[in-house]
């Protein structure tokens, strides 16, 4: 547990980086730092490593005031992530990922296989481990960089705007990589950056800052979409914040409906009937797999002779489904729009179509879970 | 084309490659004194070059000096000290750290304050000290400047230690100087011929060196920003 007591930082040229900040990070999670430039979060970032000392109020690590420990010894516990790395550009990649437990006096050939080991962890090639920072692409250089934090396994991980030089590809793969690392390692990590999105995504908890180095809110992600605290926070976060919201809520706790649901081989006159019974316009189409083939409207079904298959006719497109079992309401509803039908076709784990859902549908979970 | 042959021959007599005064003996009395130079301005350049490079204290005072350092006539240099230690080895050797001192010292210090910011916090950030951050960061990353820096005075010292035939304790200038006073073109020539070629040597020494010294993957960097 990291608590900020008052703490604050004021410039010699006036300049107050930050004012007066009480938080508190929770151990094993990660807490994201997010604000416009200029508004601390570096700052308050590098107070915990005592890079910066703070002109007043108190920082502790797990209750000790973090001014008792040599700054050096501390730091060592610590790992640092920083924007486009900082490799080192004379060492090969095993040996920069050897560098704290290095310092920490470890023989060399321990400290080189335990950097192998972290190579694999963060997903780089061992044929890179020979290889010089400037050989590598960013994306690389940014897991070189985690890698070399976490050598000698620091409990705490401080990252600033870690993917922020990065491509918007490559960003998305390592924020994927570093939520699989941290539910394997479960270490208190604080992560600095400017965007809200990856704020929402990476942080069990978020602190947004303000300019002048004020702490505006300091909430889980789902809260934070639902109640900004002001306006300041509700125009930081983005117009579409009740639609990013409905990323935190499962659509597993949606219905949906088989009756529209056929297989390739019904003929169409019945499977109008049934539909228009359920005053759907709609029907879809599956294979005896129940793997989705298309959208077909009951006014084609009226025109087509008696007798015919569904698979022998003309479908729309199905567009792409989600997951019922693993996805959000966000990620049904944007199946929803996206689909011909208005529909959103909601399949397991095999892609086997289990039910159909309504925008009406949707609109009811939405609205129960908003609520 | 008389000329080219005459310095053939001056090359080709057996007489030349042997006893006190032969090209042998010369040529080690140079290196000793260019090597002797060389070390002694490093030992004193390099680290307060690091010192000032690293602390940032002192920037201004090593640049003046090292200007005010190159001012200096380096005929000059060496009578002056003679007037203090008489003739002999000491004003040959002064006068030629005089000469290396100046650009090993800035291109040690200009190395290490050209390190990047970025890289200096991510040392200090993972819990480097000062000490560690200039022998496993900045004396590295610095090293191709550093070997430059030395380069450079190797060439001056080599051509200058000629100096030394003017206070009597040889070297290759000895061919110079004599050649001066018989008129005799030849021997001069001859001189200066082995004074290139020890010129040309060391350059190619530096090249080696950096080879040695400079990691592969700063090579690459410097290789394209020079
Ligand atoms: N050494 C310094 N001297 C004066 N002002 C500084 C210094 N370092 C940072 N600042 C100022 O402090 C404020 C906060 O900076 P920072 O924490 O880096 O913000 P952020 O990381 O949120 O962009 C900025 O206005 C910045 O200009
Ligand atoms: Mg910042």
């Amino acid at each position: 547990m990291i608590t900020f007591e008052g703490a604050s930082k004021h410039y010699p040229d006036g300049t107050v980086a930050v004012a007066d900040l009480d938080l508190t990070v929770e151990t094993g999670a990660t807490t994201v730092f997010v604000g416009p430039s200029g508004s601390g979060k570096t700052t308050s970032l590098r107070m915990i490593n005592r890079m910066v000392e703070p002109t007043g109020g108190t920082i502790r690590i797990d209750g000790e005031d973090i001014r008792r420990q040599d700054p050096a010894v501390l730091r060592r516990s610590i790992g640092y992530v920083i924007q486009q790395a900082g490799l080192f550009p004379h060492r090969t990649v095993l040996d920069n990922i050897a560098t704290v437990p290095l310092l920490l006096g470890w023989r060399r050939a321990k400290a080189r296989a335990r950097a192998a080991e972290l190579m694999e962890l963060v997903g780089l090639e061992p044929a890179q481990a020979r290889r010089y920072p400037h050989q590598l692409s960013g994306g690389q250089q940014q897991r070189v960089g985690v890698a070399r934090a976490l050598a000698a396994d620091p409990p705490i991980l401080l990252m600033d705007e870690p993917f922020s030089a990065v491509d918007p590809v490559v960003r998305t793969t390592l924020q994927d990589e570093l939520l699989r690392l941290q539910q394997e390692l479960h270490k208190t990590i604080v992560f600095v950056t400017h965007d809200i999105d990856e704020a929402v995504r990476l942080g069990d908890r978020i602190a947004v800052f303000r300019p002048g180095g004020v702490l505006a809110q300091y909430a889980a992600p789902e809260r934070l979409l639902a109640e900004p605290a002001d306006a300041f926070v509700e125009s930081f976060i983005g117009y579409d914040r009740g639609v990013r919201r409905l990323s935190f809520f499962p659509a597993r706790d949606l219905s949906p409906h088989e009756d529209t649901v056929f297989d390739d081989q019904t003929r169409a006159e019945d499977a109008r009937d049934i539909a228009e019974g359920h005053g759907s316009p709609w029907v879809l189409v599956v294979s005896a797999e129940r793997i989705p083939l298309g959208w077909v409207g009951t006014d084609q079904l009226s025109r087509v002779p008696a007798g015919v298959p569904l698979g022998d006719l003309d479908l729309a497109p199905y567009g792409h489904t989600f997951n019922i079992g693993t996805d959000s309401l966000r990620a049904a509803l944007d199946a929803a729009v996206l689909s011909p039908a208005g529909r959103a076709v909601g399949v397991d784990e095999d892609g086997r179509v289990v039910g159909v859902v309504s925008q009406d549908d949707l609109g009811t979970a939405i609205w129960s879970v908003t609520e | 084309m008389d000329i080219l042959i005459d310095l053939y021959q001056w090359f080709a007599d057996p007489a030349q490659w042997s006893g006190a005064s032969g090209i042998p003996a010369r040529l080690v009395e140079h290196v000793y004194y260019s090597a002797l130079a060389l070390v002694l301005s490093s030992a004193v350049a390099v680290p307060l070059g690091l010192l000032t490079g690293h602390t940032g204290v002192g920037g201004f005072a090593t640049t003046s000096l090292a200007n005010f350092a190159r001012a200096l006539p380096t005929i000059g240099v060496l009578f002056l000290v003679v007037l203090f230690a008489g003739i002999g080895l000491v004003p040959v050797v002064c006068a030629l750290v005089a000469l290396a001192v100046p650009p090993i010292l800035v291109n040690t210090h200009e190395g290490v304050r050209g390190v990047e910011p970025r890289l200096r916090d991510a040392a200090q950030g993972m819990g480097m000290r000062g000490r560690e951050v200039l022998m496993r960061l900045e004396l590295p990353v610095a090293t191709p400047l550093i070997l430059i820096g030395m380069r450079t005075a190797a060439v001056q010292v080599v051509a200058t230690a000629t100096i030394a035939a003017y206070v009597g304790v040889g070297g290759l200038g000895r061919y110079i100087v004599d050649g001066q006073a018989r008129q005799d073109l030849t021997m001069m020539l001859g001189g200066s011929v082995l004074v290139v070629a020890l010129a040309v040597a060391t350059t190619l020494l530096f090249a080696g060196l950096r080879r040695l010294l400079v990691a592969p993957g700063l090579r690459a960097e410097t290789a394209s920003a020079r």
